[in-house]
C-alpha cells in the first residue's frame, strides 16, 4: 500500500508539472491578453497600456514567466487575480461552495434516480420502460443544456412563478435555508438531467453484466428471493464499476458546470472558469487548472483505492 | 470580454430619430419628454417626491461584473457604475455637459479665477462638507495624494494624460489649493470630471500601492453609498451614506448584481428580480415585448458610441479616397439601420454624438447610390476584372472585414455591407475574431483592412479627439495613441492641437466644427449610427436621467427613489 501511494505521488508530480507547462504555453500562446479589454476604454492610451504591460511583467520571454510563477507556486504562492487583485487561492475558494452545493445536489439526484433507471432497465431489458429509458437518455444528453435552462425559467418563473429565475438567493434580502432550497431546484433539476441520463445508462449496462454471471444462477438456485438476489448480490456487484465512475465526477463536483452556471446566474466555479478565460485572467485560470488536475489525480487515486477495499481480488500494488 | 460586452452594448442598443418611433416612446414613456435633438430625452416634472431617509433598495442588473475597486487603476465603463456612487471626483458632468461641483465648493473656470488667462495656473476650493466614509474629513492633502499617486511611475494607473501636466501642488490649507500646469490643455476639466478620489491616510501606508488589499476588500470614497460587501461573481452591496455631502441618497441600499447571459438579465427584469437595467440595457430584439410589460418603462437613451466601419488606410486600396466614397455611397445605412438595429438608432455623419456641444449638425447627408459609386469606381480607373471584382494596377478589390465573433447583430449587419458591396464589384469577406484577439495587437497594430466597431471618440463630455485622429497617435508607426486608421491630415493635426489648447469654448467649437467637415470627407471611417441603450426601469422607482456625457447610466442614484 505505502509503495502504490509512493509510486502513485511521484507520478501525479510529474503529471502535475507536465500539464501546467501545457496550459501555461497554450494560454499564453493565444492571441491577446489581459490588456485588449482596455483596448477600446476612451482616455486609455495604448502608451498608458504599454506601461502598465511592462510593470505588470507581460512583455518579458515565456520561459521566464513561467519559471517564476512556478518557483512562486512551489513557495505556496498562486499569485493574483488581474481582475481584482485578490489571491487567486481566495478567489477560488470563494467559489467552492456554491459550486459545491449545486453539483453536490445535482449529483445526488442523478446517482439516485440514474442508479434506480439503471437497475429496472436491466431488469426488465426491452420493456416499455427500459426503451422509454432509453430514448429518454437520449434525449436529455442532446438537449443543449443553454435551452434547456432558459425554457425552464421561462415555464418556471417568467410564466408560472414558481421559481426563481436563477441567483443563489433573493437579490438584496436575508439569506434564509428554505430561500437557498428554492433557488437550488432548478438549476440542480437542469444540471441532474444529464447526469441521470449518464448513470443510468452504465448502471443498465453493469446491471446486466452482474445478472448474467454464474453466482446469480447459482444464488437463484439457493431458492433466494428474487429481491433478494437482485438487491443484494447483484447491485453490490454491478456498484463496482461504479465507483471508478464516481471517481471520475469528482473534479466535476468541484469544477461546476459551465453552462448551467451562466444560465442560472449562479456564481460557481464554472463561471469563474469561463470569467477568467475571456479576460485571460492567467493566474487564476492557471491556479483552476492545477487545482481540477490535482482534483482528477486525487479523484482517481481514491477510486483505485475504494475499488481495492470494496473488492478483495483487486491489489494495489 | 469588455470588448465583447461593449459589443454587446453596441449592438443591442438603440437610439430614436424618426417621429414615429418618437411618438411611439412617448406613448410608453411617461415619465420622459423630449426636449430636442440637443438634450434629447429628460425626466419631465416628477409626480412624487424623494422620502426624508433613504428607503427601500434598487437592484442594478449588470451583464458584466465590476472588479476594479481602486478607481484609479486601469478599468471598464461598468466599474464606473460603482465609482459613481462610492466615491466622488472634484466635479461631476451633468446630462448637458456642465460641470458640477462635487467635491468642489465651485467648478474653476476662468470667469470665476479658478483658472487663470493662460490657462496655466489653476485654484481649487474644496466642499469643507465632505468626509470619508470612515468619518476622517475629506482635505486638499487627499487631492495632493490623488494626483502624485497617478504621476507615480510605480503605480499601474490607467490614465494619465492630462494629470501627467499638473506640477507645483501647493496645499493652501485643508480646503484649498493650487497647481500648475505644463502647458494648457483644454480637455482636462472633463479628465478631472471621471478622476475618483481615494483617500490618502488608508493608501498611503499600503506596501503595494497596486495591491492594497485592505481597501479592496473594503473601499472607502466619499460617495452617497457606502461599501457593505461583495460576492464574486454575484454581487456588490452599497448601504446609504447619511454624512453624504451632496443630494440624497435616497435608497437605503443599491445593489449591483452581476447577470452574465443579456437573455437571462432580461427574463430577471421581467420576473421583478432586477430593477433597473443599466449599461448594456434590453437587446434590440427584446425591445417590443418589453415595451408591453406591466408597470416597466422601457425608453432608448443615447449613448455616445459611434458605430462605423474603420478602414487600415496604410492598406495601399484604401489610400484612393474614390474607394472609400464609392463604398460610402453602396452603404445602405437604412436598412442596417431599420432592419438589423429594429429601426431605432440614428444615423449619423459625424464621429461625435449628437448631443455633444462641438457636434456639427451641417455634415452631407450619405445617400445609398451603388450607381453612382460604379461611376466612382470606373472614372478612378477601377476596372471589373473577370470574376466581376474591380481591378486598378494590379491590385484587386478585396478585404476582410472583422469584429468581435459571436455578436450575430454585427454579422448581419456585415452580411448586408457584403451583398451591396459585391454589387459594386468590392469583394470582402468576414473574417471575426474572439474579443481578446481582435482588440489586442490586430487592432491596435493596424494588422486590420477594415474593422466594424463602436466607438466613443470623445474623452468623457470632451470632443478631443486627439487619441483616434492626430497623425502622432498612430501605433504601428511608433506613436502613442489610438489613431488605428493610420490616418494622418496635418489640417486636422492643426485643428486638434488648437482646440486643445485653448479654453475658450467658442475657438474650440469652431476648430472641432471643421475638423468634423475633414474626416466627412476624407472618410478615414464610415460613419453608420450612434448607438442607444434600451433602458428597463422597474415602474415606480424614480431620478435617473440619461446622460451622454458619462459612460454608464447609474451616475445619479444617489438621486433615484422609489415613489409612493
Amino acid at each position: 500500500m505505502a509503495n502504490f501511494l509512493l509510486g502513485r505521488l511521484l507520478q501525479s508530480l510529474v503529471l502535475l508539472f507536465i500539464v501546467s507547462i501545457i496550459g501555461f504555453a497554450v494560454l499564453h500562446l493565444a492571441p491577446g491578453g489581459p490588456l485588449s479589454q482596455f483596448a477600446l476604454v476612451p482616455g486609455l492610451s495604448k502608451e498608458d497600456l504599454a506601461r502598465i504591460a511592462h510593470e505588470m511583467g507581460l512583455d518579458r520571454p515565456l520561459p521566464v514567466q513561467y519559471w517564476e510563477w512556478l518557483t512562486r507556486l512551489l513557495g505556496g504562492d498562486w499569485g493574483h487575480s488581474y481582475r481584482d487583485n485578490q489571491p487567486v487561492l481566495a478567489v477560488i475558494g470563494g467559489r467552492l461552495s456554491a459550486t459545491l452545493e449545486l453539483m453536490g445536489a445535482a449529483i445526488l439526484i442523478s446517482v439516485v434516480v440514474g442508479v434506480w433507471i439503471g437497475v429496472m432497465g436491466a431488469i426488465r431489458s426491452y420493456s416499455i420502460f427500459d426503451m422509454l429509458a432509453t430514448v429518454g437518455a437520449m434525449v436529455a444528453l442532446s438537449i443543449p443544456t443553454f435551452w434547456f435552462g432558459l425554457i425552464v425559467i421561462y415555464a418556471f418563473s417568467v410564466h408560472l412563478g414558481w421559481l426563481p429565475p436563477g441567483n443563489r438567493t433573493t437579490v438584496g434580502s436575508e439569506s434564509t435555508f428554505l430561500d437557498y432550497l428554492h433557488h437550488l431546484i432548478a438549476p440542480a433539476m437542469v444540471l441532474a438531467l444529464v447526469e441521470v441520463a449518464i448513470w443510468s445508462r452504465y448502471m443498465r449496462a453493469s446491471m446486466l453484466d452482474v445478472i448474467n454471471q454464474d453466482y446469480i444462477r447459482t444464488a437463484r438456485a439457493k431458492g433466494l428471493p428474487e429481491r433478494t438476489v437482485l438487491w443484494h448480490h447483484a447491485l453490490r456487484n454491478a456498484l463496482l464499476p461504479m465507483i471508478a465512475l464516481a471517481g471520475v465526477e469528482i473534479p466535476t463536483l468541484l469544477g461546476g458546470a459551465l453552462v448551467t452556471e451562466t444560465v442560472f446566474t449562479w456564481p460557481g466555479m464554472g463561471r469563474l472558469l469561463l470569467d477568467s478565460l475571456g479576460y485571460r485572467d492567467y493566474p487564476v485560470v492557471m491556479g483552476i487548472l492545477m487545482f481540477s488536475a490535482l482534483l482528477a489525480l486525487l479523484g482517481n487515486l481514491f477510486a483505485d483505492i475504494f475499488a481495492a477495499v470494496a473488492d478483495p481480488r483487486i491489489r494495489l500494488t | 470580454m469588455s470588448e465583447d460586452r461593449k459589443n454587446e452594448i453596441r449592438s443591442h442598443t438603440l437610439l430614436t430619430t424618426t417621429r414615429r418611433h418618437l411618438l411611439a416612446l412617448g406613448a410608453s414613456a411617461g415619465a420622459l419628454a423630449w426636449a430636442g435633438p440637443k438634450a434629447g430625452w429628460i425626466a419631465s416634472a416628477k409626480a412624487a417626491t424623494p422620502p426624508s431617509k433613504p428607503t427601500g433598495q434598487a437592484v442594478i442588473g449588470l451583464s458584466q461584473e465590476p472588479t476594479v475597486f481602486l478607481p484609479l487603476l486601469a478599468h471598464i465603463e461598468v466599474d464606473e457604475g460603482v465609482y459613481f456612487n462610492l466615491f466622488s471626483p472634484l466635479w461631476r458632468v451633468d446630462e448637458k455637459g456642465s460641470f458640477q461641483p462635487d467635491l468642489v465648493a465651485e467648478v474653476p473656470t476662468l470667469k470665476n479665477g479658478g483658472i487663470s488667462a493662460d490657462g496655466l495656473q489653476w485654484h481649487l476650493k474644496l466642499n469643507d462638507k465632505a468626509k470619508w466614509h470612515d468619518g476622517t474629513p475629506f482635505s486638499a492633502d487627499d487631492v495632493k495624494f490623488n494626483i502624485e499617486l497617478i504621476q507615480n511611475p510605480k503605480f499601474l494607473a490607467g490614465r494619465r494624460s492630462g494629470i501627467d501636466l499638473i506640477q507645483d501642488i501647493k496645499v493652501l490649507g485643508p480646503s484649498e489649493l493650487t497647481f500648475t500646469l505644463k502647458k494648457p490643455y483644454a480637455p482636462l476639466p472633463s479628465i478631472l470630471s471621471w478622476t475618483f478620489l481615494v483617500p490618502k491616510h488608508l493608501l498611503e501606508k499600503a506596501s503595494d500601492i497596486n495591491k492594497p488589499e485592505a481597501f479592496l476588500a473594503q473601499p472607502v470614497g466619499t460617495g452617497a453609498f457606502k461599501w457593505v460587501e461583495r460576492v464574486p461573481g454575484d454581487h456588490i452591496t452599497l448601504s446609504a451614506n447619511d454624512a453624504y455631502h451632496g443630494t440624497g441618497p435616497y435608497l437605503e441600499k443599491l445593489i449591483f448584481k452581476y447577470v452574465p447571459d443579456l437573455t437571462v438579465l432580461y427574463t430577471q427584469f421581467q420576473t421583478g428580480d432586477v430593477d433597473y437595467i443599466g449599461i448594456q440595457g434590453i437587446t434590440p430584439d427584446h425591445y417590443e415585448e418589453a415595451k408591453s410589460l406591466a408597470d416597466r418603462h422601457v425608453t432608448p437613451v443615447p449613448q455616445p458610441f459611434i458605430e462605423n466601419i474603420a478602414f487600415n488606410l496604410g492598406n495601399p486600396i484604401f489610400q484612393d479616397p474614390a474607394v472609400r466614397e464609392a463604398l460610402y455611397l453602396a452603404m445602405d445605412k437604412q436598412s442596417i439601420i431599420e432592419q438589423i438595429y429594429y429601426g431605432l438608432p440614428s444615423p449619423t455623419e459625424s464621429f461625435l454624438p449628437k448631443q455633444s456641444w462641438a457636434f456639427n449638425p451641417d455634415l452631407p447627408k450619405q445617400a445609398f447610390d451603388q450607381e453612382k459609386a460604379k461611376k466612382l469606381l470606373d472614372d478612378a480607373g477601377w476596372k471589373p476584372g473577370a470574376d466581376g471584382v474591380r481591378e486598378k494596377d494590379g491590385k484587386r478589390l478585396e478585404f476582410l472585414n472583422s469584429t468581435t465573433a459571436g455578436n450575430h447583430v454585427r454579422e448581419q449587419a456585415q452580411q448586408l455591407l457584403q451583398q451591396t458591396w459585391g454589387d459594386i464589384g468590392a469583394k470582402m469577406s468576414i473574417k471575426n475574431l474572439p474579443p481578446a484577439v481582435m482588440w489586442g495587437d490586430y487592432w491596435n497594430l493596424s494588422q486590420f483592412d477594415t474593422t466594424m466597431v463602436g466607438i466613443d471618440f470623445m474623452v468623457g463630455p470632451d470632443p478631443d479627439a486627439t487619441q483616434y485622429f492626430a497623425s502622432t497617435g498612430i501605433v504601428a508607426k511608433g506613436g502613442a495613441g489610438n489613431n488605428t486608421t493610420q490616418y494622418a491630415n496635418p489640417d486636422v493635426d492643426k485643428l486638434l492641437a488648437e482646440g486643445a489648447a485653448t479654453v475658450d469654448v467658442e475657438k474650440r467649437r469652431a476648430a472641432y466644427m471643421k475638423m468634423q467637415e475633414l474626416t466627412r470627407k476624407d472618410l478615414p471611417f464610415l460613419p453608420i449610427f450612434q448607438y442607444a441603450m434600451v433602458q428597463g426601469v422597474k415602474g415606480k422607482l424614480e431620478g435617473f436621467t440619461p446622460n451622454v456625457n458619462v459612460q454608464e447610466n447609474c451616475w445619479n442614484a444617489s438621486t433615484w427613489f422609489w415613489a409612493n
